[in-house]
C-alpha cells in the first residue's frame, strides 16, 4: 500500500489510491459509538410484543394483572400521535396493529414496552397477552397464486411489470432450433450484518423528536417519522450512528424500529433505546425476496440467442414495502447482458403471511441472474459450445441494444471482464482426481457466469430524487462534506473525502465527512442501488469544484496567489463559513418510459464475469469452492482496496447464498433465528478470491466511477450451480444447493439416468 | 449475590463440591455462557479453568494416557504426548468452534454438557476411553464412556462429583484411526453427524473395530452392529457394503433444522464404507 503520509502530501494522488479509511482508527480502537453504546439520563429500554400468529384479527391486548407494572410503560397503536403507517411506497403497513386490525405475519409488532432495564422490559413483554382470532394463512408463492387466501387486492398480486420487445415471443421460440425450458427457485437470504438493528429516540421540551440509530437512509426514516408523529419536518431529526453493516437490511426497517422507539419515548416521557437481539432481528427484519422464475430460451444451432420468455414471481411477504422496486430491478435484469431480438418478461410480486421481504444487495437482480445464467449454460452444453464462447457470441457490445431498447453508447465493460476472467482462469482442473483426502472420492467442475448490473436508480429515478450534497469551508480552513449518504462499512466517508479533496485540490486530511443528521445535511437520496460513489460522489465533486471556484474568485479579487489549503484558511478567516450545494442532473440522452417499460433503464451498467471451480465430496456431498475468479468493471476504482473489499465481500455473500444460506420457515416464522443455525460462510469456507478490477470509465461518473456495491452478489450463485452440473452431470436449479439437496439430486440421477444432452430440451 | 470460588488444589475443589453441590462448576464457560444468557444467576460459581492438576496430558505407568478434565482443545493441539493415539482427538479439536473457543473450551466441559453433538464424544467411544469421576468422600472411580453418558444430556456424575480426567488404554500395535465431522460449514459449526473409528488388520482381516457415532441418536453411540458386520472380514467392497447396511439398520437419525434424517443416514453409511476402504490402504 502507498505510504499514507506521502499520499496526503499531494492532492492529485487523493483519487485512485487506497488511503487509510477515515473511520478506521476509531473502529479498530473500539472508540466508534454504535447505537447500543449510546446512553442518556433516565433512558429506558424498549421491547416489542409480536403477534406470533401469521394471520388474524387482533381482538384484545391484555396486561397480566398479577405482574408488577411499576416503572413500566406500555404503548399500543392508540399511542401513535399521527398516522399509524410506516410510510414507504404504499401506506399499507401499520407501525403497530390496532385493536380490530389485521395481523398479517407472525412477527408483526402489536405492543411496545419500556422499562429501566432490558431484563425488566423483556419480562414485562412476556406478561402481555394478545387475543388474536386466527384466519387461514398462505406462506408460499404457489399458495399465494392459488388465491385461496386473499391478502392483497383480489389476486394477491402487489405489482406487475411487463417488458416486450420484437415479434411475438411464442413465434420466435417456435422458430428457434432449440428451446431450453427451466424453472428456478432462489431462497430468502438474511443480511446478517454484525450489528443488529437499533434506534434510540428522545423528545425534547419543544416537542421535537430526535432519533439516532443504525441505518442506511436517514431521510426515509425522517419521512416515516414525520407522518407517524404528525410533526412538521423540521421538528424531526434523524441521525445515523456508526453502523455495523446493512447490505440493504437497514434500508426500510429502521423506519419501523424508529417508529417504535419514537412512540415509546413519547409515551414514557423518557429517552428510549430499542436494540434487537439476534433472534428478534433474524425473525422480524427483512430478507431477500424468495423467487420462482420460469425461463424459456430460444437459441439457434450456432448459439445465437433469438428469444427469451421470462416469468418472474417474487414473494413480497405481508406488506408492499419495497417489493415493487425490487421486482422492477429483477425484471430489468432478467434477460442478461445479451443481444436478443425477441423478449417477453412478466414480473409479479405476490403477498404471503410472512414478514415482508426487502432490500438486499443486488435488489432482485441475483434472483433473475441465476436463471438466465443457468439457461445459457445449459444451452451451451446442449449445443456443444464452450461456455466462454457461448457468452462471447451473444454478449452486448458498444452500440448494441438492451431488452428495453436502450442503445449502449459508453462504458461497456462486458467483453473486457469476460476476457480477463478467462485469461486468469486458465484451463479447468481435471474432472476427477486420484483420491485426495483420505480416500475421499472427489468430483471437480468449473462454472462460469456473465452478467451486468444497472448502477443507480432505475429509469428516471435519479432525476426525481435529485440528490443534493454540500461542501463547506469551515472555521479554521477545514472542509466538510455534508450529505445523507451513510457509511455502513462500505467506505462512503473515505471516498467522499477523497473526491472532495481531489476537486478542491487540498490534502485529504483537511476534509471532514461527518455521519449524517437530517438537521444539517441535505437529502442526497438513500444509500442504496450502488449509487453512493457514482451519483452522490459526483454531486460531492461538483459541489467541491464550485466551492473551489468561489474561493479562487475571492482570492483573485484579493490578489492572493497561494495553494488551496492556504487560500481556504484565509478565506475562512475573512468570510466565515461558506458552502456550495450541488444537485444531481442526469446525463444527456437518458430517457425512460414508465408505462411501456422502455428506454434507458439505467444511466450505466457494471459488468462482471465469475469463474468458480468446485470440488464435491461424493461421500458427504459437501462442496468446496476451490477457486473463484471475479472480474468486475467498476469504471474507476476511487479507492482500490475498498473496491476490492466490496467485490470480495459481495462474492462471499453470493457463494453463501448459493451453498449454505438457508432461512427455514415454519408457518411464516423463521425457525433458525440464531447465528448457530442460520448459516453464513466463515473465512474457513472462503476460497482464495481472485479479484480483477476492470476499469471502463463512465463519462458522467466521478473520475469515471460507476457502481460496485451490488454487482458482485449477482452472478456467483449461477457460476456455482453451473460448476456443480459440470462436476456431477445433474442440474442444480435452486438456491441454495445444500449438501442435502445434492445428495438427493444424485440419488435421483442414479435412479433415472438421463444423458446430459437430452435434458431440458423440448424441441 | 453469586459467590465466586477459585480452588487452587483438587482437594479444595472436591471439598467445595461436597459442601455446595448447588454451585455451578465453571471450566471454559463456552457452554455455560451461551445457556446462561437467560437464566437466573446461580448461588455460586466454582471456577476450575486452569486448575493445574486437571490440566494436561500425561502417560501413566501402565501405558495408558490420562487427559485432565480442564485440558483445553488448544492444549490438546499443542501437546506432544500420545500424538499417534490422539490423532483423531486432535482432528476433532481442530474443528471445534474456532481459535477462541479452542483456547477456552475443555474436554470436561464437553463431557458434562453431554450434548448429542459434542464433537469429542464419539472419539472417546472409538478409543475405548474411561471417564474418571472424583468426590471428596468416595475418592476416584472410572466408568467407560458408554456408561458415563446415560441419556439425552444425561451423565452418571453424582452431585458431589467432578469429572477429573479421561483415560485411554494403550492401543494394540497397528491400530488405524478415522475421524470425520460433517458440519454446517467449516468452522463455528454444529455437527450434522460425526464418525470416529478405530480398527486394525490381523492376517488381512478386520480386528477390534470400534465405531463412535455422533449426532445420530439422542446421545453419542457405538455402532455395535456395524462393528459386528466388519469384524473378521477383509476390508473389501463387500464388507464396506455390509457395514453400510448394518449401520442403516441400527440408527434412526432425525430431521431437524440442521439437516435431514435421509442425509444423515446416507452420509453415515458412506463414511462407514469409506473407513472400511481406508483399512485396505497401506498405513
Ligand atoms: C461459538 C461456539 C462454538 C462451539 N463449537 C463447538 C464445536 O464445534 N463442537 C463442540 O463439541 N462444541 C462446541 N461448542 C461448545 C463448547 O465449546 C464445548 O462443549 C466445550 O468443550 C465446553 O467446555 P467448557 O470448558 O467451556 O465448558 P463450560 O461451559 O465451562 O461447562 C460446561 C458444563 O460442564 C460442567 N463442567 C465443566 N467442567 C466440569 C468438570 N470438570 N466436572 C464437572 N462438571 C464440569 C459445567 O458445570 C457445565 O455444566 C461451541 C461453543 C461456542 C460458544
Amino acid at each position: 500500500m502507498a505510504d499514507p503520509s506521502r499520499v496526503s502530501g499531494d492532492p492529485a494522488l487523493a483519487v485512485g489510491v487506497s488511503i487509510p479509511r477515515v473511520d478506521g482508527r476509531a473502529k479498530v480502537r473500539g472508540r466508534a459509538l454504535y447505537v447500543d453504546d449510546l446512553t442518556a439520563e433516565g433512558m429506558l429500554h424498549g421491547q416489542t410484543v409480536r403477534s406470533r400468529v401469521p394471520h388474524g384479527v387482533l381482538r384484545a391486548i391484555r396486561q397480566d394483572p398479577d405482574f408488577d407494572w411499576s416503572g413500566i410503560t406500555v404503548a399500543t397503536a392508540a399511542d401513535i400521535p399521527g398516522e399509524n403507517v410506516v410510510a414507504l411506497i404504499e401506506d399499507d403497513q401499520p407501525a403497530l396493529v390496532p385493536i380490530g386490525g389485521r395481523v398479517r405475519h407472525p412477527d408483526e409488532a402489536v405492543a411496545l414496552v419500556a422499562a429501566p432495564t432490558r431484563a425488566r422490559a423483556r419480562e414485562a413483554a412476556d406478561h402481555i397477552e394478545l387475543d388474536i382470532e386466527p384466519l387461514p394463512a398462505s406462506f408460499t408463492i404457489e399458495e399465494s397464486l392459488a388465491g385461496e387466501v386473499v391478502l392483497y387486492g383480489d389476486d394477491n398480486v402487489m405489482r406487475r411489470f411487463d417488458v416486450q420487445k420484437g415479434q411475438d415471443v411464442e413465434r420466435a421460440l417456435a422458430e428457434a432450433d432449440f428451446v431450453i425450458d427451466g424453472t428456478y427457485r432462489t431462497g430468502p437470504q438474511e443480511q446478517m450484518y454484525i450489528e443488529p438493528q437499533g434506534v434510540m429516540a428522545a423528545w425534547d421540551d419543544q416537542g421535537a423528536c430526535r432519533l439516532t440509530g443504525s441505518m442506511q437512509c436517514p431521510y426515509y426514516v425522517h419521512k416515516a417519522i414525520a407522518r407517524l408523529t404528525a410533526l412538521p419536518p423540521e421538528k424531526v431529526v434523524i441521525a445515523q450512528s456508526v453502523t455495523g453493516g446493512g447490505f440493504g437490511g437497514k434500508e426500510e426497517y429502521p423506519s419501523m424500529i424508529g417508529a417504535h422507539a419514537a412512540v415509546l419515548a413519547r409515551a414514557s416521557g423518557a429517552p428510549v433505546k430499542l436494540v434487537y437481539d439476534r433472534d428478534e432481528d433474524i425473525g422480524a427484519t427483512t430478507k431477500r425476496h424468495p423467487a420462482r422464475v420460469h425461463h424459456r430460451l430460444g437459441v439457434m444451432k450456432d448459439g445465437t440467442i433469438v428469444a427469451q420468455d421470462v416469468d418472474v414471481v417474487l414473494d413480497g411477504g405481508a406488506y408492499v414495502t419495497l417489493s415493487p422496486v425490487v421486482l422492477s430491478r429483477a425484471v430489468l435484469h432478467a434477460t442478461g447482458p445479451y443481444r436478443c431480438p425477441n423478449v417477453r418478461i412478466v414480473g409479479r410480486a405476490v403477498a404471503t403471511n410472512v414478514s415482508p421481504h426487502g432490500a438486499f444487495r443486488g435488489f432482485g437482480a441475483p434472483q433473475t441472474t441465476f436463471p438466465y445464467e443457468r439457461q445459457i449454460d445449459k444451452a451451451a452444453r446442449q449445443l456443444g459450445i464452450e461456455p466462454f464462447e457461448m457468452r462471447r457470441r451473444n454478449m452486448l457490445e458498444l452500440g448494441d441494444e438492451t431488452a428495453t431498447g436502450q442503445t449502449l453508447s459508453y462504458s461497456v465493460g462486458g467483453p473486457a471482464a469476460l476476457a480477463r476472467a478467462e485469461a486468469a482462469a486458465g484451463s479447468a482442473p481435471p474432472r476427477e482426481l486420484a483420491p485426495a483426502e483420505q480416500g475421499t472420492p472427489v468430483r471437480r467442475g468449473r462454472g462460469l457466469a456473465f452478467y451486468y448490473h444497472g448502477a443507480g436508480f432505475t429509469g428516471s429515478g435519479e432525476e426525481k430524487l435529485a440528490g443534493r450534497a454540500t461542501v463547506a469551508l469551515c472555521e479554521g480552513g477545514g472542509f466538510e462534506v455534508r450529505s445523507s449518504s451513510t457509511d455502513i462499512g462500505q467506505g462512503t466517508l473515505t471516498i467522499f473525502a477523497q473526491l472532495a479533496a481531489a476537486a478542491l485540490g487540498v490534502d485529504v486530511g483537511l476534509v471532514r465527512v461527518p455521519e449524517p443528521e437530517t438537521g444539517s445535511v441535505p437529502d442526497s437520496g438513500p444509500t442504496v442501488a450502488s449509487r453512493t460513489c457514482m451519483v452522490v460522489g459526483g454531486v460531492v465533486e461538483r459541489a467541491a469544484s464550485a466551492l473551489r471556484r468561489r474561493i479562487e474568485a475571492w482570492a483573485d479579487e484579493q490578489g492572493i496567489d497561494a495553494p488551496m489549503d492556504e487560500l481556504g484558511r484565509r478565506a475562512a478567516g475573512e468570510l466565515g463559513e461558506i458552502s456550495e450545494t450541488a444537485q444531481y442532473s442526469p446525463p444527456p440522452g437518458i430517457e425512460w418510459d414508465d408505462d411501456s417499460y422502455t428506454g434507458s433503464a439505467y444511466a450505466v451498467y457494471g459488468w462482471a464475469a465469475c469463474v468458480v471451480d468446485v470440488a464435491v465430496d461424493l461421500d458427504t456431498y459437501e462442496v468446496q469452492v476451490e477457486r473463484c475468479i471475479h472480474a468486475v468493471d467498476v469504471g474507476k476504482a476511487i479507492h482500490p482496496i475498498i473496491v476490492k473489499g466490496q467485490i470480495e465481500g459481495g462474492t462471499l455473500q453470493a457463494l453463501g447464498w448459493a451453498l449454505w444460506e438457508h432461512v427455514a420457515y415454519e408457518r411464516g416464522s423463521v425457525v433458525n433465528r440464531r447465528m448457530t443455525d442460520c448459516i453464513v460462510p466463515t473465512f474457513a469456507d472462503a476460497p482464495e478470491l481472485e479479484t480483477i478490477i476492470v476499469e471502463e470509465p463512465y463519462p458522467h461518473g466521478p473520475h469515471g466511477a460507476k457502481g460496485v456495491g451490488e454487482i458482485p452478489m449477482d452472478g456467483p450463485a449461477a457460476a456455482v450451480a453451473n460448476a456443480l452440473e459440470d462436476a456431477l452431470g445433474a442440474p442444480f436449479d435452486a438456491v441454495p444447493a445444500l449438501p442435502e439437496h445434492i445428495a438427493r439430486a444424485l440419488a435421483q440421477a442414479e435412479r433415472a439416468p438421463v444423458s446430459k444432452n437430452e435434458r431440458e430440451v423440448i424441441s | 449475590m453469586t459467590a465466586y470460588l477459585r480452588p487452587n488444589t483438587l482437594e479444595e475443589a472436591l471439598a467445595v463440591r461436597e459442601a455446595h453441590p448447588e454451585y455451578t462448576i465453571l471450566a471454559g464457560g463456552t457452554d455455560l455462557l451461551v445457556s446462561g444468557h437467560r437464566v437466573p444467576p446461580p448461588p455460586g460459581i466454582v471456577d476450575l479453568f486452569d486448575l493445574r492438576p486437571l490440566r494436561g496430558i500425561a502417560r501413566d505407568g501402565d501405558g495408558s494416557l490420562r487427559l485432565g478434565a480442564a485440558t483445553t482443545y488448544l492444549d490438546v493441539l499443542s501437546s506432544d504426548t500420545g500424538r499417534e493415539e490422539l490423532s483423531i482427538l486432535r482432528a476433532a479439536a481442530r474443528e471445534i468452534g474456532a481459535l477462541q473457543i479452542q483456547a477456552r473450551g475443555t474436554l470436561g466441559g464437553n463431557l458434562v454438557t453431554s450434548s448429542p453433538v459434542g464433537d469429542t464424544l464419539p472419539v472417546w467411544l472409538a478409543l475405548g476411553a474411561e471417564v474418571e469421576l472424583s468426590s471428596a468422600g468416595r475418592g476416584a472411580r472410572r466408568v467407560a464412556y458408554d456408561a458415563f453418558c446415560t441419556g439425552y444430556r444425561q451423565t452418571d456424575m453424582a452431585p458431589d462429583e467432578l469429572v477429573t480426567a479421561v483415560t485411554i488404554p494403550p492401543p494394540a500395535p497397528g491400530t488405524r484411526r478415522f475421524w470425520r465431522k460433517v458440519g454446517t460449514r467449516r468452522a463455528q459449526s454444529i455437527s450434522k453427524l460425526m464418525i470416529a473409528a478405530t480398527a486394525r488388520l490381523e492376517n488381512g482381516l478386520i480386528a477390534e473395530p470400534r465405531i463412535g457415532l455422533g449426532a445420530l441418536a439422542d446421545r453419542p453411540i457405538r455402532g455395535v452392529a456395524v462393528e459386528r458386520a466388519m469384524a473378521g472380514r477383509p476390508p473389501d467392497e463387500d464388507t464396506a457394503a455390509r457395514a453400510a447396511r448394518a449401520l442403516a439398520a441400527e440408527i434412526t437419525p432425525i430431521d431437524d433444522v440442521r439437516s435431514s434424517a435421509d442425509y444423515r443416514l446416507t452420509v453415515a453409511t458412506n463414511l462407514v464404507a469409506r473407513f472400511v476402504r481406508l483399512l485396505a490402504e497401506p498405513a
